[in-house]
Parts: C-alpha cells; structure tokens; sequence
C-alpha cells in the first residue's frame, strides 16, 4: 500500500495516454465478461446437468417416438432407481415468436428426477393431481405475466386435439424456479400433464419422446446405457442412451459451437490488448528510466525497482479488467430483460471471475515482464548521463 | 583535524571504463581521506573524474581497484542490493538537475527515501513536512516539480537528500542550472547544512565561486589528485 501513491503516479504521468489504454482494457475484459456469460448460458444445460441422469431416446434421432410401454422394462435394468419419460409437445402462445418448450411428462416421476428445481410443495401436489394441470418456469411466467390459478391456452404446432383442434388449454397450478443461476436457464418451460395430454391428442397415443433415467452410480453410467440398448435391440423401436452433459452437449452444438467461437474472438481480442499495452508500457519505462534510475540513487534495490514496474503493470489490468467486469455484471440485468426469457439467464459466475483473474495477471506479466527486466539492468550512472 | 574522525577514506582507488575493446581508466590511484563533518569541493576541468569519484564515494559506481570506506564500512565490497541499502540509510544525493519525480508533489518527492523505512505513513508526512520547512518551502509542499522554480526545485532536491538524516551529502553541480542569486541562496543552505547540522558534504562543481562555500577543495586533472587538499 505503502507504494501505491508512487504507482498511481507513474501510471497517469501521462493521463490521456493511460486513459486510452485503460479504456481498451475495460473493453477487452468487458467483451470478455458478456461473451463468457453467452458461452456459460448456453452450455447451462451441460452444466447442470446431474452425472447421474441418463437420456434414451430413439436411436436415430430424438424426433421418434418410442413406446411408453418402455419404462417399465427400463426400470427392470439393475442399476436404475428411477426412470420419467417426456414428449415434445411443440408450443406456441398468443403468436408465433411466443415459442417455448412444453413437455408432457408424468408429475411426480419426472420432478423427482430433477431435485435441483425449486418448487412449493402445494404446487407439485396440485400439478400430481390435476390432469389439465400445468407448471411454468419462473422466468417464463414472469414474461408472460402468468399468475397460478389461471387459464393457460397454448397452441400445438405437432399435437391436434381428437377434435383436430391445435388449440389446447391448461390450468397453471405452480411454478418452477431453481437456485443455481446456470439451472435456471433449464426452466424456461412448461410442463404439463402426461395423463390428459395423451388421452386429449389425436394420434401417437401410447408413445413418448424420450426417457430421463437415473442411476445409483454414475460410474456405471456407461455399463447401464449399453444394457438399455440390448433391452431393444432389433426392436422396431431401437433406443441410444447416453449420459445428459453429453446429450445437451451435442443438442447446443447443433446451434454452433458457441464455445470456440467465443474463445477465437477472445484470443483476438486479448492479443490486440497483448501488443498495445505491452508497447505502451514500454514506452512508459523508457521514458521514466532517469527516474528509476533516481529511485535506484535514493536505495531502491533492484528488485524493488523491478517489481515496482511489474506492479504497474498489474495495477493497470486490475483497474481495467475490474471495471471491464463490473461493466459486463451491469449490463446483465438490463440484457436479460431485453431477450424477453427467450435466452437462458446470462450472468457472470464465479468461474468467469477467476478466468478473468488469471487472464489479467499473464496479460500484466507478459507487457510488465519486459520493461522490468530492463529497469531490473539499470546502471545508475549511465541512465542518469543519459547513456 | 586529527582529533576528528575520518569519514570518508578513500585508498588508490582506480576506475577503468570499457568501450567496446577501448579501455578508458578515468582515476589513476586516487588517496583522499575527508573528516566526519567536511565541506569538501571536488574541482577540475572536465573529463577530470571528478563526477567519477563523487559516484563511487556515494555508491552508486564501484571501483576497479582500491578501497573506500565511508564510516568503517567497505563500501567497495557491498553487493548491489548492500550498497542500495547503504545509500538509502547513509547518504543524500543532490544533483544539477534536481532528479525530482516530476508526477509527484514536493512533499511526496521528499517521502520517497523513507518508503524505504518502517515509518508509518504519518510519521514520513510529518518528517517530509520538517525538512521542507528546514529548506523553507513548506508552502509549497503540494506543489509538483513544474509549478516551482529552478532554485525551489533544488531545495526540494536538497530537503529529499536530508529527509532521513544521512551522514554524508553528495551534491554533483547543485548549482550549474541556477543563476548566481538562486545559486548562492542553495549554497548557503547546504553550508547550513553542514555547519549547523553536521553533515559531511561531497560536492563537484567548476564554479570557483561555489568552491568558495566549501571548507577546502580538492583538484582533480586527467584522473589524478593535482595537489594536496586546499583550505577554501
């Protein structure tokens, strides 16, 4: 602390130079920040997702049905402790930008497979209970201003009523939400009840979309999706099974991998910070070496004069990469609200906090190692005759 | 003189520059002894070695051959990060341009050798505002080195090489950059300073006049002690 007015002065000797660099970095690391909480949005889904939770779904590909007679034998597979099935139901409300996922599914099997959902315990008893009941998503009912006890009318683009109506109706009876900020993106949905929606719908009666499988031991995650496989093998309706990280994987790569994208344009985008500060950095030193050479006459050892320089380096990153993070944590509540719910929550998590931490202290060592070698080489006597 | 303890003392010290394959041995043999309490002028024509031996008495160069002890202490067998201690405990430096951190106030340029302390923030303030006040600018503690004149500067130069109290004052041409009034009214401080405050002071300068303030001089030619010590 004792150095950091001496710090501070070295740093804005020369304000407007400074104030640009530093306003590189705060948009460096505030690009970092809102493209991270993108790529942790949409890999929410891997994220959350329990080892323990496997996916079966029809062989070649999730839009075939398969029996729901399926469970049952599924559950006869040692090593199982639960199975829930679920099925597409492809919704739309009020018009047609209004889509969001609806899922038929058997209340309490399929609840009791994802205990990181917080839900009131009257809600999961009335949702168990009423066959036109449905459960919506925090967020979801938020945009919508859904209030439980109402109405909830959703059109169908797959499912006609034995009507041949698309339109359907259900009674919100509770609302979902979840703790875990990367979680809660996996709840902007409704669910609703299985026994009614296969009864009330015109064809495919007796089928589901695909199985939610749990475990007792992750370890034989492996051993007991091959077994599920063998059950149906060279059935009509041959099933694959996979752990869910892999499945949500593989369903958000289908969108692109956001992942990489995100990191090629980081890497960009750093290296570009990289070269600037690190020139303006040198140029700083270069300019000031009578002066370190000054600090040097007065008893500042050599280390100290070196570390000195490196630790204006870091300050400048801490100072630009905190206010580039604070940025992006700021921007967040007003981005959520202009996707409207249609995108997984976005926020800056711990772990990004950490990966901006560590890019920050190479970013300050690789542009603050050089010049402090250089003060760290310093002779007195020729830096203060200008040699 | 004898009954006064010998400072400085310096034993056929010699200082040999290397340029590339040239070899440039700025001091031949150079014997001085300067007593706790001196004023000593170090004078010569340019390219004499005279900044040369004014670098080595404060440690900021060491010799190629002999010895210089300064207080019982070898200085010439410190190691770099020995000697910076040395310095920063030992010795104040005033150079002919000032050398202030111009980003800085007065009153933090003072401070800065005692960052190198244990003293608490408070206790540098306080000691940084006293040796302000010794070199009358007090006023202009806040004032960074742009906003002061050439002469205040080099009292805020001088109250920083005083602030934690060395031995020995090194001062290289404190007045080449100052007309003749300013320049009379730093040497008459730094007199003071050695008059009333005891320290020992080492100064280069070609002005006779300024020589004037010293207790005796010392003449430097070609690297070699033209003749004995002279009484100012």
């Amino acid at each position: 602390m004792r150095y950091l007015p001496l710090l501070w002065a070295g740093l804005f000797r020369k304000k407007t130079r400074t104030i640009l660099t530093l306003l590189s970095i705060v948009v460096a690391f505030a690009l970092f920040g809102l493209l991270q909480a993108v790529q942790v949005a949409f890999e929410s889904g891997a994220d959350a997702a329990d080892a323990k939770r496997l996916l079966t779904t029809a062989r070649y590909s999730i839009i075939e049905p398969l029996p729901m007679s399926y469970l049952r034998r599924i559950e006869q597979v040692p090593g199982v402790v639960g199975v829930a099935s679920a099925d597409w139901f492809g919704a739309k409300y009020q018009n047609e930008s209004n889509a969001f996922p609806v899922f038929a599914v058997d209340p309490a099997r399929y609840l009791d497979m994802y205990p990181e959902f917080t839900i009131a315990h009257a809600h999961r008893e009335a949702f168990a209970r009423t066959r036109t009941g449905a459960m919506a998503g925090k967020r979801l009912a938020d945009r919508f201003g859904w209030k439980v006890g109402q109405k909830l009318p959703i059109s169908s683009e797959i499912h006609p009523k034995t009507d041949g109506s698309m339109s359907w109706e259900f009674d919100l009876v509770g609302i979902l939400d979840a703790d875990d900020p990367a979680v809660r993106g996996n709840t902007d949905m409704v669910l609703i009840n299985v026994a009614y929606f296969d009864e009330a719908r015109q064809s495919g009666r007796g089928k589901t979309g695909w199985y939610i499988v749990r475990v007792a031991d992750s370890t034989q995650a492996r051993a007991i999706s091959a077994s599920i496989e063998g059950l149906f093998m060279n059935s009509a309706d041959e099933t694959k099974t996979q752990p869910e990280k892999e499945f949500a994987l593989g369903f958000a790569k289908q969108i692109g991998d956001i992942g990489a994208l995100v990191t090629r344009i980081l890497i960009a985008v750093f290296f570009t910070i990289l070269i600037l500060t690190g020139n303006t950095m040198a140029q700083s030193i270069r300019e000031r070496i009578p002066e370190l050479a000054i600090l040097k006459t007065l008893g500042f050892s050599d280390g100290k004069v070196t570390a000195l320089v490196l630790a204006e380096a870091v300050l400048l990153l801490v100072l630009g990469g905190g206010i580039g993070m604070g940025a992006a944590v700021a921007a967040m509540p007003a981005l959520n609200g202009s996707t409207g719910g249609r995108f997984p929550p976005l926020f800056v998590g711990a772990d990004t906090w950490l990966l901006a931490a560590t890019i920050a202290a190479l970013v300050a060592l690789a542009i603050g190692l050089p010049p402090a070698l250089r003060a760290n080489r310093l002779k007195i006597v020729d830096a203060l005759s200008g040699h | 003189m004898s009954a006064v303890a010998t400072l400085v003392e310096i034993r056929g010290v010699t200082k040999v520059y290397r340029r590339g394959r040239e070899r440039i041995e700025v001091l031949h043999g150079i014997d001085l002894d300067i007593p706790s309490g001196d004023f000593v002028a170090l004078m010569g024509p340019s390219g004499s070695g005279k900044t040369t031996l004014l670098n080595l008495i404060g440690g900021l160069d060491t010799p190629t051959g002999g010895s210089i002890t300064v207080g019982e202490r070898r200085i010439d067998q410190l190691s770099g990060g020995e000697l910076a201690a040395w310095r920063a405990g030992h010795v104040g430096f005033v150079f002919q341009f000032y050398n202030l951190l111009p980003a800085l106030s007065a009153q933090r340029n003072v401070e800065l050798p005692l960052l190198l302390t244990d003293l608490s923030a408070a206790e540098r303030r306080r000691r940084a505002r006293i040796a302000l006040t010794l070199v009358g600018l007090d006023d202009r503690a806040r004032h960074k080195p742009r906003e002061l004149s050439g002469g205040q500067e080099q009292r805020v130069a001088i109250a920083r090489a005083i602030v934690s109290d060395p031995t020995l004052l090194v001062c290289d041409e404190p007045t080449g950059d100052l007309d003749r009034a300013t320049a009379d009214e730093v040497l008459r401080l730094v007199q003071m300073l050695n008059r009333e405050h005891g320290k020992t002071v080492v100064m280069v300068t070609h002005d006779p006049k300024a020589a004037e303030y010293a207790r005796r001089r010392v003449h430097l030619d070609k690297g070699t002690m033209t003749a004995e010590p002279v009484p100012a």
